[in-house]
């Protein structure tokens, strides 16, 4: 499947600001098999009085950029094309809990992709005993790993309402599961701990998604902004497997990858900084245009 | 606690006749053979010559020192903070020459062991790739900074300075208690402690053969200097600034080595450069001594909600434009956990075990440990696995009481069976004693060492001295030591003369001091401009306050016209009320307090002890009721305080840009308070005395009687207190010594135009100049002060943001 992807992020800063400076993480990345970047391209207005590209810890691609002038408007438009195939099948391979745990102990990799850093906790995510329960509560005697994470991320989306103005991206995982409302961030948060809890490493994906359904099929949910879902560590054999609680399924050619952390934080897409006495208004528009 | 008295010997006398060391625990005094030991016999014959007052006498001198010198301890009760008295034992530690040389061995390979795993766990990973350290002790580490990653070059070293508390154990080895990378050192410390025994021990001190520590500091120095290698920026201290309890300290290094003390806030970073924003404009910064937890430093890469940080800091890390002393990261050493796994690696890496053993610990991630933990409950301590605060001062410990308990109680198991990987259990320390006097006579009590070392091009090299904490109970436990205590100084004393050095007089070839000639930071420049208007704001409103009471106290009732005018057009229009009147002072004095506690490397101990006497007298005597007669002489008396601490500043500092914006702050605020006097004269309801009020309150009664006739005309009063280039308390006076300060600050006058600041006051000054008496109307006054306003905020514009 071959996407255009076009993402615009402007701040609007109530009194002047000065000193502006923005880590972004919004260009797709590149994944083996499975994305192939084939164009983008970031534009700031206005221009920046610096501006550089790197890599994070867990590979994702960062852009960092400054403006030292004041200036009241700021924009953030990505563009690219991309080619996204989906993710290697689940492989019908069993891994009980306590084989996992076997593993993990075993583990002696620190690279970006080895589960000891999806245990937590991580800069957003403290482990909660009442989260903790709704996972045990779940949790089915002799499930494998695999069918633990679909379990509990199906039993997620049954209790969490989808609501965009029931929480922020500063909200807490724990308020979102007492209120039961939120957004695929809050679903995401929510079930990285439930899986931690149960030792299962998880973490946290933020990417796209595409924006109309093929013939027949639904509108996905959280289209019209950046989305984020969760990956989970089933044990060498089957790896990674990535989940979209909020959508109820696993993750295919409908997602495009822009980064991976152990929670928001890791991969905020814009974490700003600058000096500026007032409010700031953001906004954001995603599209995702299937390219035929 | 079982104790021993023996017969001591040669060394007997009153001190001693008590002195019960604990069976079972080392006495750093009292040798095995119940003997003084020979390194503290000569302090104890001093110490028998000596009569309880001579003592006490001695002891009040250290203390005095400690006092003048602004030495305190500030303790955190909930949210309110509080300065009490620095808890000195006036008992040295003293440790002879070749046992220090035995400790130094040992640290000194722990010291090298931590370089390798530094340099490991921000590299190669091989400790963990090779089952030495277990993978989730980095993962889940949250003292582990992945942004760090393969920063630091091969060619330069991860730890600079290291300290390690040390506890001697029942069969008189020595023992690791903590690894201290970035935790508080309390190095600066050590230096007061010792300043202060010198003082309590004067002839005794000079003889006695005890290694002097100014040379471990020169070290520091010469360090840091190597360290900025050939990067002209400064060297300075990162302070969280002074909410931190350990911010007095940062400013007593900062002062002591000639760092400049800044702050996240102080900091920007261009172009991956650190630049600290100066009066003079952005400088750039090569070393940073970082004293706020690594985690915090960068809001954009690390901990997002911290706001003593400076974003981009870590990128002027990792483009090696910046170093830190001990690198960005090095914190993770600190996990307590770490201390089950060194020894194994020393032997694996070193070929040899540790000189020195860390206190026995067990992460209970692995069954087998963990069973371990639970079998021998009752000589373990529980705490984090991950925490890198040092045992001594983390409450989280749980500490098994054998006494009380038979087995681990529920929760402590519970976490142990489910949250084994966050846990770790270590052996309860026992400490040795070492003497304290109490009530006239000497007491044994548990204490544990701070022993600090500098890595030099010769290698490490420990400071002979330390600083001691010593325990306020008898438990000889390791952990009591939370409970609070004293501090002591630590002697390490040699058989022969020992060299002298001292910061005063530094070899030739030594770094210079002024690191950070010139650099004044702009949130300094700020706090000092806030002290000298506050201060002044303070004395106006004082002069106000007498000269009000001063009437009342003759019988004008609160209803006449002079007091009327008095409350309505110079104090805002508040009521007849001593006390509301008196928050006229008070609050801009809590206001200069505050900036100069903001700024203590900048503020002498002198300025700073000045000022918070006249808090205290304003302390003293808010809220209660005063008869009108002993206002006059209290708030003289303050003002005489006020007028001491304005003398002193004029006096007795340096005349340097900080210099400068406190006198700064002081001329504007006292030419606009004057202003707002003058104003308010010409008006027609101006009522009878509001001439002779202005003189009094320009303290000029006397110079007008001399220069004028006794009865005071506007056109007089005026010329003494507008317009008089001469009077002290003239409006025109402080314009022009505004002036020239502002000429000296940077880029006001060195072009061709003059700055912004420089022409608006050259504009005020030009105009005081040339005014008659009969041009000052109450327009122009309004106009003057709108203009004296417009230049405050010109200056921090220009040079404060």
């Amino acid at each position: 499947m071959e996407y255009d992807i076009r993402l615009t992020l402007s701040h609007t800063y109530h009194s002047p600001a000065g000193n502006g400076r923005h880590v972004v993480r919004v260009v797709p990345r590149a994944l083996g098999g499975r994305q192939r970047l084939k164009l983008s391209m970031l534009t700031i207005t206005p221009s920046p009085s610096e501006q550089f590209d790197s890599v994070d810890f867990f590979g994702n691609q960062t852009t960092t950029f400054v403006h030292a002038d004041v200036h009241s408007e700021m924009a953030i438009t990505m563009a690219c094309r991309i080619d996204v195939q989906a993710p290697a099948p689940l492989l019908d391979f069993p891994l009980t809990a306590e084989q996992l745990a076997v593993e993990l102990a075993d583990v002696r990799e620190m690279g970006p992709l080895s589960p000891t850093h999806f245990l937590g906790p991580s800069p957003r995510l403290v482990a909660n005993s009442e989260i903790s329960a709704f996972a045990r509560a779940i949790r089915r005697d002799g499930d494998s790993v695999a069918d633990t994470v679909m379990r509990l991320g199906e039993a997620l989306h049954g209790i969490m309402t989808f609501d965009a103005m029931a929480t922020t991206v500063d909200t807490n995982a724990v308020d979102a599961f007492r209120l039961k409302r939120g957004v695929c961030q809050d679903y995401s948060h929510v079930m990285i701990l439930a899986l931690r809890a149960l030792g299962i490493p998880a973490g946290y994906v933020s990417g796209y998604l595409r924006t109309l359904p093929p013939k027949g099929g639904t509108r996905l949910e959280g289209a019209d902004a950046m989305h984020a879902w969760v990956k989970a560590w089933c044990g060498a054999a089957l790896g990674w497997v990535e989940y979209d609680p909020t959508n109820r399924c696993i993750v295919g050619t409908d997602h495009i990858v822009v980064g991976y952390g152990r929670d928001y934080a890791d991969v905020s897409p814009d974490i700003g900084h600058l000096r500026s006495a007032g409010n700031q208004t953001t906004s954001q528009s995603v599209d995702v245009k299937v390219v035929t | 606690m079982a104790s021993t008295q023996t017969n001591r010997g040669g060394a007997s006398n009153d001190l001693l006749a008590n002195y019960a060391t604990h069976r079972g625990v080392r006495d750093e005094m009292i040798g095995a053979d119940g003997a003084v030991k020979p390194a503290w016999r000569d302090l104890m014959k001093h110490l028998g010559e000596l009569s309880t007052e001579g003592l006490a006498h001695r002891f009040a001198r250290g203390d005095q020192y400690l006092s003048e010198a602004g030495v305190f301890y500030r303790q955190y009760d909930d949210t309110v903070s509080s300065e009490r008295e620095w808890p000195l034992s006036h008992i040295p530690v003293v440790l002879g020459e070749s046992e220090w040389a035995e400790i130094g061995a040992g640290l000194v390979q722990r010291a090298d062991l931590l370089e390798y795993v530094v340099r490991d766990f921000y590299g190669a990973n091989d400790l963990v790739r090779s089952g030495q350290i277990p993978a989730a002790l980095l993962g889940q580490n949250p003292a582990w900074l992945r942004p760090m990653m393969g920063v630091q070059p091969k060619s330069e070293p991860f730890l600079n300075f290291l300290s390690f508390e040390i506890g001697r154990g029942p069969d008189g080895r020595w023992w690791v208690i903590s690894d201290i990378v970035e935790s508080p050192t309390t190095t600066g410390f050590a230096i007061e402690n010792r300043v202060a025994l010198s003082r309590v021990f004067p002839n005794f001190f000079s003889n006695a053969h005890v290694h002097r520590i100014a040379g471990f500091f020169q070290a520091i120095q010469q360090r840091l200097f190597d360290l900025r290698g050939k990067g002209a920026g400064q060297i300075a201290m990162l302070s969280p600034g002074p909410m931190n309890q350990n911010y007095a300290e940062h400013a007593y290094l900062a002062r002591y080595l000639g760092l400049l003390l800044v702050e996240g806030e102080d900091l920007i970073v261009t172009d991956g450069q650190a630049m600290v924003r100066t009066v003079s404009g952005p400088k750039p910064i090569s070393l940073l001594w970082n004293r706020v937890p690594s985690a915090m430093i960068d809001p954009l890469e690390l901990e997002a909600a911290s706001l003593i940080g400076t974003p981009g800091l870590l990128d002027a890390l990792r483009r090696r434009n910046l170093r830190m002393l001990n690198a960005e990261g090095a914190g993770v050493l600190e996990t307590r956990a770490l201390m089950a796994f060194l020894p194994k690696i020393a032997r694996k890496h070193l070929g040899q075990p540790l000189i020195m053993p860390n206190i026995a610990t067990w992460w209970c991630g692995h069954a087998a440990e963990r069973d371990h933990v639970i079998r021998h409950c009752e000589q373990m301590m529980v705490g984090s696995a991950f925490s890198t605060v040092p045992l001594m001062a983390d409450p989280g410990t749980f500490v098994f009481d054998a006494d009380k308990l038979g087995s681990f109680p529920d929760h402590v198991m519970s976490l142990l069976q489910t949250s084994g990987r966050e846990l770790v259990g270590q052996e309860t320390v026992t400490l040795s004693t070492t003497p304290v006097y109490e009530n006239e006579q000497l007491v044994a009590r548990p204490m544990c060492l701070r022993v600090f070392l500098v890595r030099t091009a010769d290698g490490w090299q420990m400071m002979p001295g330390g600083y001691a904490r010593v325990s306020g109970g008898d438990d000889p436990k390791a952990l009591a030591m939370q409970r609070g205590g004293k501090v002591a100084d630590v002697w390490i004393v040699s058989d022969t003369p020992v060299p002298q050095t001292s910061l005063l007089t530094p070899k030739a070839d030594a770094p210079t001091r002024a690191f950070s000639e010139g650099a004044l930071p702009s949130r300094s420049a700020d706090n000092l401009f806030w002290v000298g208007r506050n201060v002044e704001r303070a004395e106006f409103n004082v002069r106000l306050f007498r000269a009000y009471f001063a009437r009342v106290s003759d019988g004008v009732s609160p209803g006449a016209p002079i007091l009327r005018y008095i409350r309505k057009h110079l104090l805002f229009g508040v009521t007849h009320d001593a006390a509301t009147m008196a928050e006229r002072f008070e609050t801009p004095l809590y206001g200069a307090l505050q900036a100069a506690t903001k700024i203590g490397d900048r503020f002498s101990p002198d300025g700073m002890k000045a000022l918070k006497d006249i808090v205290q007298n304003v302390d003293r005597l808010h809220g209660i009721k005063v008869e009108p007669d002993d206002i006059l002489t209290e708030s003289s008396l303050l003002l005489r305080k006020i007028t001491g601490f304005s003398g002193l500043v004029h006096e007795n500092m340096y005349r340097s840009h900080g210099w400068r914006f406190l006198s700064l702050g002081i001329s504007l605020e006292r030419a606009a308070g004057m202003v707002r006097v003058l104003r308010q004269l010409g008006r027609a309801d101006a009522p009878e005395g509001a001439l002779n009020l202005a003189l009094e309150l320009g303290d000029s009664i006397v110079s007008h009687r001399a220069r004028f006739s006794v009865v005071a005309d506007i056109g007089s009063v005026f010329h003494m207190l507008a317009l008089d280039a001469n009077n002290p308390r003239s409006v025109r006076f402080h314009v022009t010594r505004a002036n020239q300060q502002i000429k000296e600050l940077p880029g006001q006058t060195g072009g061709a135009v003059l700055g912004d600041v420089a022409r608006r006051i050259l504009l005020l000054e030009t105009q005081l100049a040339t005014v008659t008496t009969d041009g000052l109307t109450t327009e122009l006054f309004d106009r003057i002060e709108r203009e004296l306003w417009a230049l405050s905020d010109a200056l921090t514009e220009t040079f404060l943001v």
